[in-house]
């Protein structure tokens, strides 16, 4: 399969790629790691008259963590999110859920900016950085603005990115520390998207649950943050009962596809379970 | 459209030539540069037959551009063994050890886990499970490549005590 003819173009400032895109329009695409865009091009779902490769824009590639935020160059790529120990130290749950995406040779290629910003339902991190309550910067013509990743997901690869606009940096607030975390995804093989998943970062003191936040993955057109079913959880004791009823809850907001990962109500039954697990397994971890 | 200029290091020898940019960096390899070890077996990023090591790092080239492996530094299969012929470790436990039946993967799997050893030069077995997770084999039900990959990373860190 041989994707159909574009020009290539690869321009090494941020300024120039944003010009790049203006100039030649909806025609031109942006190519981070290539990893979910060539194998579109490949089955023609995806046919742009232009690519422009973002490998040589070094500004896109710092990951910054302070006692207040983090912050992710959209560049920056899955495996050097795993080998950051900074980074683990503070949000572990990046390292975690890195490591379920793909494999090794397409985590070396694939970046963190290309996995938010493609609108992928089956994607790990829209829900990562949902449940986290990140902010993407979107640079374009006109300047950069910013975007909650709560508001960014229209519907199955349709975002609230323009067609000139770059995402540049995705941050958020540092979670506290001795939170507890998980990210627990259900998949037919190593490798692949998940059949349900869920993300939990919790806080608990005197063995009270404070905060949580719960995200989900591919179990609906777009990632999903289950705020009612977070709220279950804040004020318990984490026991057996109440983990039970907020993953019900997350479960009623749920509307997966059927695909080759199951029926309708066996993905919406997985959900269930991972985030039931997410959550036993945040609770212990939590300090 | 309008062909690119290309200019990359392929087992250590400078290449400069064109290619149309639609072209991948596996057809670029095996059509262009004769370099037919690494294999084309799903063509969707799945099988691993086509890895190569572009910058020091595994990459699938069924799912690369030669565009974007412009400048780059690429080792294939070929560029494993030494110059005159004598195999590469893990080549030779490969064959010591029954590591390949048909030999399909083999290309990919060894250069998947060249880089893998020298990331990690004593992995255990569930890290190097976990570090041919790329690499499909249909053949040998992945034992005998495990142990070739431990046995060959045995090898080379007597050879490297020894230097
Ligand atoms: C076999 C296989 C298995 C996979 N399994 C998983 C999995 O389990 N979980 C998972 O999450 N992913 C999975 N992926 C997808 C992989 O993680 C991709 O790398 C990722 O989705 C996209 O990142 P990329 O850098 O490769 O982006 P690209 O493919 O280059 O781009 C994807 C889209 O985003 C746009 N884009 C890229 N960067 C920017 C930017 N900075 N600003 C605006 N738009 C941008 C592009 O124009 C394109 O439309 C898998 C891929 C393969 C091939
Ligand atoms: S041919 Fe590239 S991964 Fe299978
Ligand atoms: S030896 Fe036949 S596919 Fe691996």
């Amino acid at each position: 399969m041989i994707p159909g003819s574009f020009e290539y173009h690869r321009p090494s400032s941020l300024d120039d790629a944003i010009g790049l895109l203006s100039s030649l329009g909806e025609d031109a695409l942006l190519v981070a790691g290539g990893h979910s865009l060539i194998p579109m091009m490949k089955l023609r779902m995806a046919m742009p008259e232009h690519l422009v490769d973002l490998q040589d824009v070094q500004s896109l590639k710092s990951i910054t963590v302070d006692t207040n935020q983090i912050s992710l160059g959209a560049m920056v790529t899955q495996a050097e999110l795993i080998a950051s120990d900074e980074l683990h130290a503070a949000c572990p749950i990046l390292r975690e859920t890195s490591l379920q995406i793909a494999d090794p040779q397409i985590r070396n290629l694939g970046t963190i900016g290309g996995n938010v910003a493609n609108g992928d339902p089956g994607n790990d991190m829209p829900a990562i950085m949902q449940m986290l309550g990140a902010t993407y910067v979107l640079a374009g013509p006109q300047g950069t603005r910013e975007i909650a990743a709560r508001d960014f997901y229209e519907a199955a690869f349709f975002t609230a990115r323009e067609d000139g606009e770059i995402l540049t940096t995705i941050k958020f607030d540092t979670p506290t520390a001795g939170h507890g975390w998980a990210y627990e995804k259900q998949k037919r093989k190593i490798g692949d998207y998940a059949t349900a998943a869920a993300a939990v970062v919790l806080t608990v003191s005197g063995g009270v649950c404070e905060t949580a936040s719960i995200g989900l993955t591919n179990v609906a057109d777009t990632p999903l943050w289950a705020e009612e079913a977070a709220g279950v959880l804040v004020g318990s004791a984490l026991d057996e009962a109440t983990i039970k009823t907020a993953a019900n809850a997350a479960v009623a907001i749920t509307d997966p596809a059927l695909d080759g990962r199951g029926p309708v109500e066996f993905r919406k039954h997985i959900a269930g379970i991972m985030v039931q697990r997410a959550v036993a397994k945040a609770a212990q971890r939590a300090q | 459209m309008s062909d690119i200029k290309i200019n990359m290091t392929i087992n250590g020898q400078a290449v400069e030539t064109t290619a149309d940019p639609r072209t991948l960096l596996i057809h670029f390899l095996r059509e262009d540069q004769n370099l037919t070890g690494p294999h084309i077996g799903c063509d969707t990023s799945h099988c691993g037959a086509c890895t190569v090591d572009m910058n020091g790092k595994s990459v699938k080239s069924c799912t690369v551009f030669v565009g974007q492996a412009n400048g780059a530094d690429i080792v294939t299969i070929e560029g494993i063994a030494e110059a005159d012929g004598t195999l590469h470790a893990l080549q030779e436990a490969f064959r010591q050890n029954h590591g390949l039946q048909c030999g399909f993967c083999t290309p990919g799997m060894i250069t998947r886990a060249y880089r893998l050893l020298q990331e990690n030069p004593n992995p255990t077995e569930e890290e190097i499970r976990y570090g041919i997770s790329g690499n499909l084999c249909r053949c040998t039900g992945y034992q005998n490549i495990v142990k070739s990959i431990q046995i060959a990373a045995e090898e080379l860190s007597h050879k490297e005590a020894a230097e």
